[in-house]
């Protein structure tokens, strides 16, 4: 289980995040909702180990993220950023091999780079194999980190052992056309399905009513709501939160909630 | 599948190539200025004979002869000078490299973000003020505090402009390299301060701290500098994984496993301190650190793990080259040897910025 519990952030004066819960299991996918500024990259970073928060305690498999030899905790979570610059022209496979960083003395050359090859091909950017990074368009450089991460947390795998795994997303489908949006949130399914757990902050309501098991909504650093798509995506909760006035229909073929401005 | 794991065997070895490739051209090209180096001037040394002298100093016979004289010139003069300037190339080299890759930042140089002049105005305030720090000479002696004080000189304004252009763990570029022309413009006037109240000796001194030389070259200032200058450089070298990780970003290489704030403190250190031994050694040299990397880069790519040794290598090419012209072009006089990698390292520069204009990348 990854966690975060009753997380205080201030950033100076102004309090990000006051004060909201949150907790990832293997083999689910969560989707984190919430207008600008309600403090969802910021829990993120918490839960990433990034940022500590002046109150309240992130942990992993009950041990508080602080305390876990870094490159331990890089063996068991990933976390995809929202944007990625590279300061010199690294080749894609070079990129996607740095993933394996904390695998370093552990996986062999062979297998690190049979590993990359297969990540890229998740990500489907296996044509850019060769390209310099510095030369991608915003949505293939997402898709290269994508698979960056998917290598250091071992997709291929069907089960970790005993090691839990898990992958945070800070919006994975910011600068995506409309089927890689969706493929990417297939390759977080499919994360899932090898016992990965996902956390992605996602701004389009109904792709994450399509793709997660459970939402949480926060709202100026608050959870507002948490729960199943059909628990949570009501007409009150997003006109309240969002400040959008929306019906809620239901997806034709899948049945899950879709949310249409009126 | 079976196109792409051909593919992917194709990477690994052209990889492999173009690693062989440039260490074997970077290898080659620093024996060559190396022999270059130490074979020419007054007393003409050929490349065997040199090789030969080196050799006999180990018992090895080897079938070039030469003179005493020669052997006198090659032990006395050429080779401590030569060392320095491969030491010292290598040096500045490698720590342009790595804070270029520590600050994300193509235009990082040791000289270019006033850790340089940061050192030279810190020996120049001993040099002129030596005399009247009695209490301290009495217990460090000058040709210590020298090289001590350059180094702290060189940290000292490395953390200053490090901590002005650094807010929430980012470095941002433009603050960085306006820190480091506002900390040259404050050290030039600690520098000019200083010129203006030393005498005739210490003026002569100080001219060749700011404009740099291997000229002071002896086997014992080698000794002083050289471990400072190796262990730094080697140390250096063992940063090329966390280095590549930063390229990424420093959150992104912490969430990677690296201790980037470890790694951070460490490069900056490392690099102050084969900077304040380079100063303390030979002055101020500009643009090693800046022109070395960028080369390799265009042969070697950008992987760390290539990069600093080749830096290493042809930083010392660079500087021995540039001695070597220094030395020779306006005989008998010396051109200071700042002057001369000003004018390569300034077209460069200008050189650089154009193509990043024209969307080339660095």
């Amino acid at each position: 289980m990854l966690r975060a519990d009753d997380i205080h952030v201030r950033f100076g004066a102004a309090e990000v995040l006051r004060g909201p819960s949150l907790a990832v299991a293997p083999g689910e996918v969560v989707a984190v909702l919430g207008p600008n500024g309600a403090g969802k990259s910021t829990l993120l970073a918490v839960l990433a180990g990034t940022l500590r928060p002046q109150q309240g305690e992130a942990a992993l498999e009950g041990r508080a993220l602080a305390d876990w030899p870094p490159r331990a905790l890089a063996l068991r979570r990933a976390v995809l950023p929202q944007h990625s610059e590279l300061a010199f022209g690294f080749p894609v496979l070079e990129v996607v091999l740095l993933g394996r960083s904390p695998h370093a003395g552990a996986s062999s050359r062979a297998d690190d780079l049979a590993i990359a090859v297969a990540c890229l091909a998740e990500a489907e950017v296996s044509h850019l194999a060769h390209r310099l990074y510095t030369t991608l368009s915003g949505g293939e450089r997402q898709r290269v980190q994508l698979a960056r991460v998917l290598a250091q947390i071992d997709f291929a795998q069907t089960d970790g052992g005993d090691r839990p795994r898990y992958l945070l997303l800070d919006e994975p489908t910011s600068s995506l056309d409309l089927a890689h949006q969706h493929a990417t949130l297939k390759t977080a399914r499919r994360a899932a399905q090898r016992g990965i757990g996902v956390l992605a902050i996602l701004h389009d309501l109904n792709l994450a009513a399509m793709y997660a098991d459970r939402l949480v909504v926060l709202s100026r650093g608050s959870l507002a709501a948490e729960g199943t798509p059909v628990d949570v995506l009501t007409e009150d909760l997003v006109r309240g939160t969002f400040d959008l006035p929306v019906h809620i229909t239901r997806h034709p073929t899948r049945g899950c909630p879709q949310v249409v401005p009126v | 599948m079976s196109s792409v794991a051909l593919d992917v065997s194709r990477f690994a070895q052209a990889r492999q190539r173009r690693g062989l490739l440039a260490l074997s051209l970077f290898g080659a090209a620093f024996a060559a200025a190396f022999l270059l180096a130490v074979g020419y001037g007054a007393v003409a040394i050929g490349p065997g004979q040199s090789l030969a002298i080196l050799a006999a100093q180990i018992g090895v016979e080897l079938p070039w002869p030469f003179t005493a004289q020669q052997e006198a010139v090659l032990l006395a003069i050429r080779l401590p000078r030569a060392l320095i300037g491969v030491l010292v190339g290598a040096a500045l080299a490698i720590s342009g490299a790595a804070l270029q890759g520590l600050f994300r930042n193509p235009l990082a140089d040791p000289a270019l973000i006033g850790v340089s002049t940061g050192a030279a105005l810190a020996a120049a305030a001993v040099i002129v003020l030596g005399g009247s720090l009695v209490m301290v000479t009495a217990v460090v002696p000058l040709s210590l505090l020298l090289p001590l004080a350059a180094f702290c000189g060189g940290l000292a304004t490395t953390l200053i402009v490090y901590h002005i252009a650094s807010r929430d763990g980012r470095t941002d570029v433009a603050i960085m390299l306006l820190a480091g022309v506002a900390m040259n413009a404050i050290t030039a006037a600690g520098v000019g301060l200083m010129v203006f109240m030393s005498d005739d000796q210490q003026l002569r001194d100080l001219n060749f701290w700011l404009l740099g030389s291997l000229g002071g070259a002896t086997w014992d200032s080698l000794g002083a500098g050289a471990p400072f200058l190796v262990i730094g450089a080697l140390a250096l070298l063992l940063f090329a994984r966390p280095l590549n990780a930063l390229l990424l970003g420093e959150s992104e290489a912490g969430h990677l496993g690296f201790r980037v704030e470890r790694t951070k403190r460490a490069i900056v250190v490392l690099a102050a301190l084969v900077t304040g031994a380079a100063v303390a050694l030979t002055g101020v040299i500009s643009f090693v650190g800046l022109v070395v990397p960028h080369v390799v880069r265009l042969l070697a790519g950008p992987d760390h793990r290539l990069l600093l040794p080749c830096c290493m290598m042809f930083g010392a090419t660079l500087l021995l080259i540039a001695d070597l012209f220094a030395r020779t072009v306006v005989l008998p006089a010396e051109l200071p040897i700042s002057i001369l990698m000003a004018c390569i390292g300034g077209p460069f520069f200008i050189w650089l910025l154009l193509r990043r204009r024209r969307g080339g990348g660095w």
